[in-house]
This record gives C-alpha cells, sequence and structure tokens, in this order.
C-alpha cells in the first residue's frame, strides 16, 4: 500500500515536471517568433520614414534627382526581397542609399535648419537603433531557448516533443550595425 | 559582463542570506536578554513589513512626487522616448512612464514595484549635458534596475534593517524599564551565563549598525549589477563609461533628493565630498560604489 502512494506521488510530480517544462520551452519559442516579428515591425518603420524624408529633402534640393530615384528603388526592393540573404543585402543597400542622402542634406544649409527634417532625422536614428535593439533581442532569445532545450532535464523533453534548434539572425555587419548620420 | 551579472546576483543572495542569519541572531538574544520573544517577535516583523511595503506599493508615487518629477511630454523630449522604445525593445521590457525633473544636476533615477508600473525619471541637466550614447548607457543602466526587480530587493533590504531595528529597540527597552536582565535564564545561571547576557546585550546594541551596513553594502552590490546588465543592452560599455566621467567631473546635486530615494539614482544624488576620502568607513555607508571603481569595471569588460 505505502509503495504504492510513494510510486503514485512520484509519478504526479513527474507528470507536473514535464507539463511545467513543456510550457516553459512553449513559452520561449513563441518570445523567438515574437522577437522575429519585432524586427519586421521596426524595417516597416524605417520604410515607412523614407518617403517623408524624400519629400522633404526635395523642397530643398530638386535637381539631385539621382540619389532619391536611388533611395525609392532600393527601399522598393527591400519591401520586395524574399529570404533572410536577400533581405539583409537589400537592407544594406537601403543604408548605404541613405547615406548618400544624408551626404547630399550636407550641402544645404536651409535643409540642415529645417525642423521637419531634424525630427524625420531622429526618427530614422532611432529606428535604425531599434532595428539593431530588434535583432540583439532576438539572439538573446534564441540564446536562453537554445540553451534551455540544450540542457538536461530539459534536453529530454524536446527531444521528446520536436523542439528544434534556432538559429542566430546574421546579418552583415554593415548591416546590423545602425547608418552613421553625422552633422 | 556576463560573469559580472552572475557574480552581482551571488553576493545579493549572499546578502539576504546573512540578513536572516542576522534576524535570527538578534531573536536568540533577545530571548537571552529579555526571556520571552515569542510575543515580540511577530509584532516586529509586521510592523516592520508594514512600514517598508506600504512604501513599496507606492514606490513609483513616492519616489516621483519627492523628486518633484513632471511627465516628459513635448517635442522635446523625442529622443529621451525614441532611446527608451529602443531599448526596451531589446530588454524585452514594456515601456515605462517617462518623467523629467528640472534641476541642473545630471543624474537619473528608475522606481516602481515591477516593469508594468515602472517609472524613469531623468534631469535636465543630464539631458543637456550627455550625447546620445552617453544617455542611451544611463538609460539601460536604469532600464536594468527594473528588469532586476531591484525595488523589491532594495525594499527586502529595508525590511530586514527595520525589523532587526525594532528588536533591537523592543528588548533594550523592555531591559532598561521591565526589570532588565531578570530573565528566566539569568536566575539559575553562573558565570557562563553572565558572559552570554553581555554577549546578547552587545548584538543587540550592535545589531542595527550592521544591518544599515549590509543594506548599504547590498545597494553597491546591485549598482554594480545595473552597470553590468545596462551595457549587456546596449553592449557599448564606452558610452556608459564616458557617461560617469561626464557625472565624475560634475560636482552638482540634485535638489529634491534624501536618503530614501538615493539608492535608486544612478550615482549618488547626494553630497559627493564624501565619497571623495576613501577610507573604508565613509565607503561603508555609502549607497553607490565609487564612480572611479564602477569605470574601471567597466573598462575591464
Amino acid at each position: 500500500m505505502i509503495v504504492a502512494i510513494v510510486v503514485g506521488v512520484v509519478v504526479l510530480l513527474l507528470v507536473i515536471g514535464v507539463i511545467l517544462m513543456y510550457n516553459g520551452l512553449v513559452r520561449f519559442r513563441n518570445r523567438i517568433d515574437n522577437a522575429w516579428s519585432q524586427i519586421d515591425v521596426q524595417l516597416k518603420r524605417r520604410y515607412d520614414l523614407i518617403p517623408n524624408l524624400v519629400e522633404t529633402v526635395k523642397g530643398y534640393a530638386a535637381h539631385e534627382r539621382s540619389t532619391f530615384e536611388m533611395v525609392t528603388q532600393a527601399r522598393a526592393n527591400a519591401i520586395n526581397a524574399q529570404g533572410p540573404h536577400e533581405q539583409a543585402q537589400a537592407e544594406n543597400v537601403l543604408s548605404g542609399a541613405l547615406k548618400s542622402l544624408f551626404a547630399v542634406a550636407e550641402a544645404y544649409p536651409d535643409l540642415k535648419a529645417n525642423q521637419n527634417f531634424l525630427n524625420l532625422q531622429e526618427e530614422l536614428t532611432s529606428t535604425e537603433d531599434r532595428i539593431a535593439y530588434a535583432r540583439q533581442f532576438y539572439n538573446d532569445s534564441v540564446l536562453s531557448y537554445n540553451n534551455r532545450i540544450q540542457t538536461f532535464p530539459r534536453s529530454m523533453i524536446a527531444g521528446t516533443f520536436n523542439f528544434e534548434k534556432r538559429e542566430y539572425f546574421e546579418g552583415d555587419p554593415e548591416a546590423t550595425g545602425p547608418v552613421k548620420v553625422e552633422f | 559582463m556576463y560573469e559580472q551579472i552572475g557574480r552581482n546576483k551571488r553576493r545579493t543572495f549572499a546578502l539576504l542570506f546573512f540578513f536572516v542569519v542576522l534576524v535570527a541572531a538578534v531573536v536568540v538574544a533577545l530571548d537571552f536578554v529579555v526571556g520571552f520573544s515569542t510575543f515580540i517577535v511577530p509584532v516586529a516583523i509586521l510592523l516592520a513589513i508594514a512600514m517598508a511595503w506600504g512604501s513599496y506599493f507606492y514606490s513609483d508615487r513616492i519616489a516621483l512626487a519627492a523628486s518633484r518629477a513632471k511627465p516628459a511630454d513635448g517635442p522635446e523630449y523625442r529622443r529621451y522616448h525614441n532611446l527608451v522604445e529602443g531599448l526596451c525593445i531589446a530588454a524585452g521590457l514594456p515601456k515605462p512612464r517617462l518623467y523629467v525633473v528640472d534641476d541642473p544636476a545630471p543624474n537619473a533615477f528608475a522606481t516602481g514595484r515591477n516593469p508594468k508600473h515602472a517609472a524613469l525619471a531623468v534631469t535636465t541637466g543630464l539631458l543637456e549635458t550627455m550625447n546620445r550614447v552617453e544617455l542611451e548607457g544611463v538609460i539601460a543602466h536604469e532600464l536594468a534596475h527594473i528588469k532586476n526587480y531591484d525595488i523589491l530587493v532594495g525594499t527586502i533590504a529595508v525590511t530586514a534593517v527595520g525589523t532587526v531595528a525594532l528588536i533591537a529597540d523592543i528588548g533594550l527597552r523592555f531591559m532598561w524599564f521591565g526589570g532588565g536582565g531578570r530573565s528566566r535564564r539569568d536566575s539559575n545561571a553562573g558565570p557562563l551565563g553572565l558572559v552570554i547576557v553581555i554577549v546578547a546585550l552587545a548584538l543587540l546594541v550592535l545589531a542595527p549598525f550592521v544591518a544599515q551596513l549590509m543594506q548599504f553594502a547590498m545597494s553597491r552590490k546591485r549598482e554594480l549589477l545595473a552597470d553590468a546588465s545596462g551595457v549587456h543592452l546596449t553592449r557599448y560599455p564606452p558610452g556608459l563609461i564616458s557617461a560617469l566621467e561626464k557625472l565624475r567631473a560634475d560636482q552638482a546635486v540634485v535638489r529634491y533628493a534624501n536618503r530614501a530615494t538615493a539608492q535608486l539614482w544612478i550615482e549618488s544624488p547626494l553630497d559627493r565630498d564624501r565619497e571623495h576620502k576613501h577610507t573604508w568607513l565613509n565607503r561603508a555607508f555609502n549607497t553607490h560604489p565609487p564612480l572611479e571603481e564602477r569605470i574601471r569595471i567597466l573598462k575591464e569588460m
């Protein structure tokens, strides 16, 4: 009788342990997905800022057409990019195009004093930061998830229920870093 | 960086453990001196909890009101909001409420009992003197306080200090007025009993100071932890280093700061003349480690 009770309690504790660990792993996996969508949100925010920026600069430097076209084209390519690798490359090109746009702005003192331009510049800088931070948070989330599914005893649960190891976001260092905007 | 975070967490636990030991020691001492502790101890603990946890629950409102912080609305605080939003993404925290303290002394503090009720305040002096990366370093340090639940840790420390002080106080008063020393143990013990009573008395007298010192030690550990985990967010130690160097160069003192909120600020908001005299006694009563030491540790990361 006592043996049966002891066995029953042990089994119950084991079952509860498995449930808790399983739920924990699911939470961590969902956090990774959330972190990934955060990156998209910030990238989209950057796409939304760019037309405004181009319009503002146009008001002061209308004849710098090639620069505007370059930025607009790079933005369109980045939006339409498929897959992480192509995306990273397109973002890289877009960052470069924005750099030359700000270089153009350098030559127009009136533009540099324009409040709207300054606001857009601040927004763009902080969006670049946020993209970097969102990627960092994604990688941090992947790290803690991978640590969990690879260490005992969660590794057993992960193996049984097919929790797969996730990949880190490894962008081109040029693309992950913020665009340097100096004035 | 990771080792720093781990080490500071372990030290906090060690200090919490010593607090428990200290409370237990005081209870035993009380028992020897007065002869009864069954009634005093629960009352003391409850009183200490009531006092400290009231301030814990309203920590954000109290701290913000005491330092005369105003909500940071308006376009001039755009950069401040943006930096906080970015770092919150990195930390996976909800965005705290943002406040500004109109004061030329550069400083900042975070408060609130958990990340959902967190608030962050910076002085106008900080916004003026710091550039973007420095400001980011300071804000990351404050967000780290929120993420590490330092308000909770601080409250636990204050509760422990309060408990020890109350027990010691009550015990000594009973000794004084209630025909002290004639406890059940005392009456039937020889010279050994006398020694024990004297040791217990000494413990009761000294315990409140020891508890205070431990509270300050804990506060310093949490500062170092916040430095380390703040840098973990920005991944850029030079930002915080250069911010701390600017703070060191600036001798101004925040007007509406007091002892109670001191441990929440990025550097001690109180008179810092003392901090420059590096005797261990002065050090022991500081809520923050010396800026030089924090800078040195950050440079090693």
